[in-house]
């Protein structure tokens, strides 16, 4: 047997087995923590150890398949012609909803933002655009999906997405506005002051698809194996809460009726730096304890779309004032999306 | 004589290709330093707006993925 067919082949078996597992878990657990280990439902130590168990062997299976199919899009994702093409064509604003949604579905990994950043900014491409890349990069993200997929369901995920990329637009559109190309680090101004039109060739990828799939599926198993442990510590944290916890026991602080709340919540959650997988399991049970949605999904947002080491990452390549207007304006924009979402959901 | 060098500003995917490249080198007995390029304003003169970066004898091979030890050393030999 060749390796194309025995590569073919494993992705037939595992693949189905991992749906059907995604499909059976709940009853997969109840029958392990119920029945095999003998916990009762009724008691709190039952249904911690079983939300556990649930949810992160879900939440692995979900991320695991969404990375690779992440890697398989960014492995063709042709970004030097989007940027040829947003530099060269007349867009009528869609540059922002190109550079948006580009950001959502590029790759984990935040260092290729700085350089993707320099990049376009080379390239001649208007910083307002730029930044709506930046704002989109670090907040829809395939491990954050994942999370929220697993614990939230799938409408909160496509509001998350959803709200995330329209963030990126109206943010990189406002924050054009302002012109704030001054404010760039010098030798950064340099180069967009001697930016021009890179030549259009470059090299091709040869490998093929098929020799390509295997690394892609490793670095999907990477992505897994690197965030397991927060996912795990995570998990395990909203586990207990979510036993021990009162029923509404937040509500009384942290109620729709409370404005204050809101940016209190965007404010605490910009310094934070923790990454997806051991933040969502929490808010998940913030939520389910009482804290209204909305609040919560403002918060998750402050958390992964900007913290301090993105910020120190950026003073490479702008100046503080700079950051400080890019991280205040797209906060006060959470703000607000914060308060529809509360007034919607 | 190649020359062979990674682009990227650190991050565990760099780290990856970098250390696979030495490998490779290492299993085809070459005797070429691997570059390591992590400096971002550095890399910007070659243009790259995907890490990590492989670029052999200044062409760039792989970008913004990591290629194992196998598929690198089908590059170098090629």
């Amino acid at each position: 047997m060749n390796k194309k067919t025995k590569l073919l082949l494993s992705i037939a078996v595992v693949l189905p087995a991992l749906l059907v597992l995604y499909a059976y878990l709940h009853d997969l657990a109840d029958y392990f923590v119920y029945g095999l280990l003998g916990l009762s439902d009724q008691t709190h130590l039952g249904v911690s150890i079983h939300f556990f168990f649930y949810d992160t062997i879900k939440i692995l299976i979900l991320l695991f398949l969404i990375s690779a199919l992440m890697g398989i899009v960014n492995a063709y994702f042709p970004i030097e012609r989007l940027r040829v093409y947003l530099t060269t064509k007349k867009l009528y604003g869609m540059q922002y909803v190109f550079a948006s949604v580009f950001g959502a579905i590029t790759p984990f990994c935040s260092c290729s933002s700085i350089p993707l950043f320099i990049g376009f900014v080379k390239g001649g491409i208007p910083l307002g655009v730029t930044f709506s890349f930046l704002i989109t990069s670090p907040l829809v993200n395939e491990l954050a999906v994942a999370m929220f997929l697993g614990l939230f369901g799938l409408k909160t995920t496509l509001i998350y997405a959803g709200s995330g990329i329209v963030l990126g637009i109206i943010g990189g559109y406002v924050l054009g506005r302002f012109k704030l190309d001054r404010y760039l680090s010098d030798w950064v101004k340099q180069l967009q002051a001697s930016s021009e039109q890179e030549s259009e060739h470059w090299e091709q990828e040869r490998t093929p698809f098929l020799d390509r799939l295997p690394t892609i599926i490793k670095e999907a198993w990477e992505i897994v194996r690197r965030v397991l442990i927060y996912v795990v510590i995570g998990i395990a944290i909203g586990a207990a809460m979510h036993g021990y916890v009162p029923e509404h026991f937040f509500a009384q602080y942290l109620s729709k009726d409370r404005w204050y709340a809101m940016p209190l919540a965007v404010l605490a959650g910009v310094p934070m730096y923790a990454n997806a997988s051991g933040i969502i399991p929490v808010i998940q049970v913030f939520v389910a304890k009482g804290v209204p949605l909305g609040t919560a999904l403002a918060f998750m947002m402050a958390v992964v779309g900007l913290s301090l080491p993105e910020a120190t990452l950026l003073k490479k390549v702008m100046t503080w004032k700079l950051i400080g207007i890019f991280f205040g304006t797209v906060s006060i924009f959470i703000i607000i999306l914060g308060y529809l979402f509360n007034a919607i959901l | 004589m190649k020359q062979i060098k990674v682009l990227g500003p650190g991050c565990s995917k760099c780290k990856t290709l970098y250390s696979n490249t030495v490998e490779a080198v290492h299993q085809l007995g070459l005797d070429v330093e691997v570059i390591k390029i992590e400096d971002i304003q550095e890399m910007i003169k070659y243009n790259v707006l995907t890490t990590p970066v492989l670029m052999i004898d200044d062409v760039v091979k792989v970008k913004g993925r990591v290629a194992d030890v196998k598929e690198i050393k089908q590059l170098l030999q090629a």
